[in-house]
């Protein structure tokens, strides 16, 4: 009889809860991809600026964004990219333009760098020099000294490996999406 | 001995405090503290799960079977969890984010089966409620606490940020400090309160104490 109890009991708990989390689900998944379309919104309109509406496109292991404007057609592309960095995992979401020669945006959407060294690959000063880069020939760093050249960019100070990584990460992935465009 | 709800309510914050004096649920405590808003919302979270579970398992406390009682709490704290989870990714989606795992592994947070096992399941409704309030908010402080001095001084709002205070080491550095803060404060007030106890029993804090 005791066991029995203890079924019946345990049984009726577990019924219960499954029972309130699918009522809760149902009113948060809504909601969830909400956020989750907001998100991509706000990284897409920011990385190819001017964008009205845009595609979204999964080929392989990548996914990226045509996007477009309401007068001329297709503005550029956005694409999401991924890597290591120094300490975990890169995910950033870079803009080129629609005949390809230079980007026009990029922007980190998650890092686990060093706070107040990698980090500041999140930061609007280290991401402001991928406006208006060049596109062809990929992307080079230079440390300590202005970029001269219209395809490089200046590393953080201190942080050359986060910043080496977003190079490598962009330049893969750019790689990628040229073959698989 | 009956104790009254006010007392229920204050150990938690002072005498009890989850964090400073039993070091209980120190994996989030320690990992989510970067900023004042981390801390304010990981302890909110985990003051809503300790809430609902102590009341629930304290109505069902006679209805239980004592062999399958860590079963039945932990199913109980675990559908808490995920529904806080879920209204947290629904409504804060930047909060969720930035706390990350700790939200979930909230199911495994000592204080909650802790007081699930040592209070609600031998008490009352309402002061199973009382006390899951005042850890709680005992839980919350601390981590507000926390959060705010690593915020301050890590991310240089008073002149040079000292970069070790986000990382983890920071926050090992604050509880540690916090926590002897307390002992001497409570040593200090209690010195000043309570004459020693003549009888010196082993064991007793009072015994020796002048």
């Amino acid at each position: 009889m005791k066991i029995l109890k203890m079924i019946v009991v345990l049984t009726l708990i577990g019924l219960i809860s499954g029972g309130v989390l699918a009522y809760v689900y149902q009113w948060a998944e809504l909601k969830i991809a909400a956020n989750q379309v907001r998100e991509t919104d706000a990284a897409v309109f920011k990385v190819v600026p001017g964008t009205k509406s845009y595609k979204t496109i999964a080929k392989d292991d990548l996914t990226y964004f045509e996007c477009f404007d309401d007068v001329d057609g297709k503005l550029g592309t956005a694409i999401l990219c991924q890597g290591n960095g120094y300490q975990g995992v890169i995910k950033l979401i870079v803009g080129v333009n629609a005949d390809f020669s230079k980007f026009t945006g990029m922007s980190v959407l998650e890092q686990l760098e060093t706070p107040g060294l990698g980090a500041k690959i999140s930061e609007a000063v280290f991401q402001a020099q991928f406006n208006n880069l060049a596109a062809r020939p990929p992307i080079e760093y230079v440390k300590g000294i202005s970029p001269s050249k219209p395809n490089e960019i200046q590393a953080i100070t201190g942080a050359t490996i986060s910043s080496r990584s977003v190079v490598n990460i962009i330049n893969k992935t750019i790689e990628e999406w040229l073959r698989v465009k | 001995m009956k104790k009254g709800l006010m007392f229920e309510l204050l150990k938690g914050l002072w005498d009890e405090s989850p964090t400073f004096r039993q070091l209980l649920g120190m994996c989030p405590t320690l990992a989510v503290t970067t900023s004042i808003i981390n801390g304010f919302s990981m302890g909110v979270a985990t003051l809503f799960v300790l809430l609902c579970s102590s009341v629930i398992v304290s109505l069902l406390r006679s209805a239980i079977p004592k062999e399958i009682r860590i079963a039945a709490y932990v199913v109980i704290i675990a559908a808490f969890v995920t529904v806080a989870d879920l209204f947290l990714k629904a409504n804060f989606a930047d909060i969720s984010k930035a706390l990350g795992p700790f939200v979930p592994l909230i199911v495994v947070n000592c204080i909650i089966l802790g007081r699930a096992e040592a209070f609600a399941s031998k008490h009352g409704v309402i002061p199973s409620f009382v006390d899951a309030l005042g850890m709680g908010l005992g839980f919350t402080l601390a981590l507000t606490l926390i959060g705010s001095i690593r915020e301050l001084l890590g991310s240089g709002m008073l002149g040079q940020p000292w970069v070790i205070m986000i990382l983890p080491s920071g926050a090992f550095i604050t509880l540690g400090l916090l926590i002897a803060l307390m002992n001497v404060i409570k040593d200090k007030t209690k010195a000043k309160l309570a004459p020693a106890c003549p009888l010196a029993c082993p064991g007793c804090e009072q015994g020796g104490v002048n």
